[in-house]
């Protein structure tokens, strides 16, 4: 345990020093985003790295979390600081209401459930224009404001948003080595048995559901509030896909392996991009070899290789 | 990872976004569009126009002794790209002024990256909200779609046609050609009596039409940007629908008469004069523009010019009148780009003004009807 | 006047619904025998439509010589994907397996993106574009080639699975595959095979309705994710119960857009598609079976 610990500190310093080098340089702004995927990817992790749970509609719950906060910060002028709680606790309660019924379905039944809740949630950010502005989307979202200090720069929104990143990744790497977190992974392997032991699987279940939801939308309203604008196609059926991708590059079960994930997938675009039109090539193309030959995922594939090149290191190598 | 790495790893990167070795102080300009995705169909004429124009200006010995530099970036029609590469643009390419992007949505959502920024930015999409209200910081060339509307409603009041049907494209580009087909509707004495959408990717819009069909409309008219209004020609002509079948400035290309085949025939739809160069009168101020732009794109990239590329083709233009104006800095180009007055573009003849930022009047669309695979004039 | 529009909703709605189902039965048959759920089966459905357009357009062949080459072009791709993708891979884990065929459209967009270029292309339908009137409806000749190569499809299918020996022995495969190893079933051939099928008839989709819908480099995205949930109504089977889920979904679509809301259609088509869900957790047709454990 207390080797978690320092590893978690240790990061959290790394997190909070990448500013000195950057600048507040146009970095500053991918590594925000890198923050707020990294939270999805974590809240997706905790359903299908733990629980063993697909969802091809994550993207779904994270735009929820946008438009509620946009929704209410503008057209009803509350304060943001209000607005993402109350996001978050809808979102959690309708994730909770449709998981008991969606979490009965099991394998390709579940994954089409969800998938089609993604789809259902962006037609109504796309249809519903009175409110949301529809497909031209919605613009004039406050940022959010702590005393004096405007979070309006990306240095600025870098500390706000991994803050909570590295809150919520020191909740979930709590949770995965509690109780709950042994009984999520009884689940992962046989519901059945789990049950047996005592486990109620379908509550638990539908509790991390609504937990990945609520983390879902607290990203969403912070992305809201940092980019001040958003519209439908962030939050489709790509971007779920694309979550997807993300927990399964980095490392199943693993929240360092979120991380990792979501940073490869968010910086990997820009350094593509003096590829031109080749780099939707180069990117489809990696994503096979990393399955390929990093099938458990960065988190494990990394201090594999590592220990391949500096073979006499033995223990030293883990990330 | 340690930091002799994490070291190598940023000195890598500064490496890579600092390719600035041009000489004697080039003016860089940055352009943001949409030359991958679903809005590949804008982004890329846009990029093929704006560094076709700017190695012209270049090989002339640049704007006074000055090159210009284009920085493109390609945002894939994601607002979230748009708003990264706008701040990219911003912070480390240091440009002087910011063209495109190429879609509604993507500048609604750069724009206050722009105010915050104090950099000009010349949209290339014709949301008309862009301008209204006036921001500081933010021009554009493309057409308001409101001004295409008046242009078919125009033409319906005069043919009594006051029944329509719309059937608008559900992205960003159909829902602002929706708003406006509503809003203006009353004042050219129009009822709308069925308003429907399809999605981009849908593949059959009969059940739709089969609905206006039983609607008893004198006109129909489909907001969209190919292909979907090809099939909707195609549907229409399916299901054997004789009202007159009016479209967007969205398909006034020749790649929407290919698509649509015979089913064209007869659309008419409001357009940028680009298309009917050759058809204009001589008196026309924005005559040789056009015909310079058509015959020199024909020339590069082996296809018609279009008015998406018209767009990035004005907008690079308007900053290099107002560099040869004498400005060199941010602030001075946007100053310049009010003053700008009369300029005979592609899009139109642009009047910019402290109230006015789109700059272009009702004559910049003309109503064209497709006959015999080819554009000609609706008088 | 009410009959006629439900008339022509239906026929709307069947007509795109067999393209569903003809997507839907490529995903049945890799899944079947394979386990994978195949994120690329729709980018064959685009192969099929533009090798069949280089090949009327560039190689100037009849249409009756161009569909056999694209398909075979398309198949030659699906065997690529099989050995280089699939087969190499070391943990071949579900998900896995999902991320590299996500990985796989995407390379495959790209590669079609550079090729064919980002336009939109029309190719001219098989036999005119006369309309056929039906009762008040309308339909073109293109729709009835689309239903009979569904229908033919279905059959041989049929034939194939039930009455030859390599059907069977796929059959056996998705039923166990150990089991089918055992009784001495070359399971990786019948991988191989089921990609064979499945990009295949993928290529025939995109090859029929090419002419009535236009194709480009991105058409595959949104049809996969149609025939997935045709595949999935239809309880993942490579048979009549997939053409019956692409069918529901087609017309629950055109059904939905002509009478309630054209904006809401696909919404309306999946909450009752989560309905049935809700109420048959195994599936539309699959009979409830207990957990192993």
């Amino acid at each position: 345990m207390k080797k978690d610990f320092l590893l978690f500190v240790a990061f959290s310093l790394l997190v909070m020093a990448a500013p000195q080098y950057f600048r507040g340089g146009y970095m500053m702004n991918v590594l925000v985003f890198v923050g707020i995927n990294t939270m999805l990817a974590i809240a997706l992790n905790l359903l299908l790295g733990y629980a063993g749970q697909i969802s091809l509609g994550h993207a779904g719950f994270f735009g929820l979390g946008a438009y509620l906060s946009g929704i209410m910060t503008t057209t009803f002028s509350l304060n943001p600081w209000v607005a993402m709680p109350v996001a978050a606790f809808v979102v959690g309660c309708l994730a909770g209401l449709i998981g008991f019924p969606v979490l009965k379905l099991k394998g390709h039944y579940l994954a089409m459930a969800t998938l089609g809740l993604g789809i259902i949630f962006f037609i109504i950010f796309n249809e519903t224009y009175e409110w949301t502005g529809g497909p031209s989307g919605l613009s004039g979202i406050p940022n959010l404001q702590l005393g004096s200090i405007v979070f309006d720069s990306d240095v600025k929104n870098y500390y706000l948003i991994w803050g909570v990143t590295l809150a919520v990744m020191l909740f979930a790497l709590n949770l995965a080595n509690s109780r709950v977190g042994r009984a999520l992974r009884a689940v992962h392997d046989s519901e059945v048995a789990a049950q047996v032991l005592g486990v109620n699987a379908r509550l638990l279940k539908v509790q991390i559901f609504a937990l990945s939801a609520i983390i879902c939308s607290l990203a969403g309203s912070l992305y809201a509030h940092t980019m001040t604008f958003i519209s439908p196609t962030s939050f489709g059926f790509n971007f779920s896909i694309e979550l997807l991708t993300m927990v399964v590059i980095g490392g199943l079960g693993s929240i360092y392996g979120s991380f990792l994930g979501a940073a490869l997938l968010t910086l990997l675009p820009e350094f593509l991009r003096g590829a031109n039109d080749y780099d939707i090539i180069i990117y489809g193309g990696l994503l096979m070899v990393m399955v390929m030959y990093m099938p458990g995922g960065l988190v494990r594939g990394i201090p594999a290789l590592y220990r391949k090149i500096i073979k006499p290191k033995g223990e030293a190598g883990h990330a | 990872m340690n930091i002799k790495v994490m070291n190598v790893i940023i000195a890598l990167v500064t490496l890579l976004l600092s390719t600035n070795v041009f000489a004697a102080a080039p003016i860089k300009i940055g352009a943001l569009f949409a030359v991958t995705g679903p809005a590949a169909f804008l982004g890329e004429p846009e990029r093929n126009s704006a560094e076709m124009v700017v190695n012209e200006i270049n090989r002339a010995g640049g704007v006074k002794g000055h090159k210009l530099e284009l920085v493109v970036y390609d945002t894939t029609g994601d607002a979230t790209k748009a708003v990264q590469l706008a701040t990219k643009l911003i912070k480390d390419d240091k440009v002087v002024a910011i063209i495109g992007p190429s879609t509604t949505g993507e500048t609604m959502a750069v724009i206050p990256v722009a105010e915050k920024g104090k950099v000009p930015l010349i949209s290339c999409s014709a949301g008309s909200k862009i301008t209204d209200p006036v921001k500081n910081w933010i021009f554009k060339t493309a057409q308001n779609d409101s001004l295409a509307v008046g242009r078919i409603y125009e033409y319906l009041q005069k043919t009594k046609q006051t029944k329509v049907s719309i059937l608008t494209v559900s992205d960003g580009f159909g829902a602002s050609g929706r708003e406006q087909l509503k809003s203006q509707a009353a004042k050219y004495g129009i009822t709308i009596v069925s308003d429907d959408t399809y999605g981009p990717k849908d593949t059959d819009m009969t059940a739709q039409l089969t609905k206006i069909r039983g609607s008893h409309s004198q006109a129909i008219i489909c907001w969209g940007t190919n292909p979907g209004p090809a099939l909707v020609a195609k549907n229409v002509r399916q299901l054997g629908i004789k009202t007159p079948l009016f479209m967007s400035h969205g398909v006034s290309s020749k790649k929407f008469i290919e698509l649509a085949g015979d089913a064209a025939e007869g659309v008419k739809l409001p357009s940028g004069k680009v298309v009917v160069a050759d058809l204009l009168s001589g008196s026309d101020k924005q005559k040789k523009s056009l015909l310079a732009f058509v015959k020199d794109y024909q020339k590069h990239y082996n296809t018609e010019g279009d008015h998406f590329g018209g767009h990035a083709w004005d907008a690079v233009m308007l900053i290099r009148n107002a560099v040869d104006n004498g400005a060199g800095s941010a602030a001075a180009i946007r100053d310049q780009l009010e003053k700008t007055r009369g300029f005979a573009g592609i899009g139109g003849t642009f009047n910019y003004s402290t109230t006015d930022h789109a700059g272009l009047g009702k004559d910049a669309f003309v109503l064209v009807e497709v006959k015999n695979k080819d554009w000609v004039l609706v008088k | 006047m009410q009959f006629d529009q439900i008339l022509q909703y239906t026929l709307s709605g069947l007509s795109t619904g067999a393209i569903y189902a003809l997507i839907g039965i490529g995903f049945s048959i890799i899944y079947n025998a394979t386990g994978i759920i195949n994120f690329a089966q729709g980018e064959f459905v685009m192969l099929g439509g533009l090798f069949t357009l280089s090949c009327l357009e560039f190689l100037k062949l009849p249409l009756w010589a161009a569909i056999p080459c694209a398909i075979t072009a398309s198949t030659v791709v699906g065997i690529l994907f099989e050995r280089l993708a699939i087969r190499p891979l070391r943990q071949p884990t579900p998900i896995n397996l999902v991320i590299i065929t996500i990985g796989g459209s995407i390379l495959i967009r790209g590669l079609a993106m550079l090729v064919w270029g980002k336009d939109t292309h029309s190719v001219t339908p098989f036999s005119g574009d006369t309309p056929i009137a039906i009762g008040g409806a309308t339909i073109l000749p293109q729709h009835l080639w689309i239903l009979a190569i569904t229908l033919i499809i279905i059959i041989i299918n049929k034939l194939y699975f039930y009455h030859t020996i390599s059907g069977k022995a796929m059959r056996a495969c998705s039923y166990n595959r150990r089991a089918a190893g055992l009784v001495g079933i070359d399971v990786r051939r019948m991988v191989l095979f089921s990609f064979i099928i499945s990009s295949a008839m993928g290529a025939v989709a995109g090859i029929i309705i090419a002419p009535l819908t236009m194709t480009a480099y991105d058409v595959g995205v949104m049809l996969g994710l149609k025939g997935f949930c045709a595949a999935i109504i239809g309880g993942m089977s490579s048979g009549l119960s997939t053409v019956i889920g692409g069918l529901i979904l087609g017309v629950l679509e055109s059904l939905g857009a002509g009478l309630i809301s054209s904006g809401y259609k696909d919404a309306i088509a999946f909450i009752i598609l989560l309905l049935i869900l809700f109420i048959r957790p195994q599936g539309l047709f699959g009979k409830s079976d207990s957990e192993r454990v």
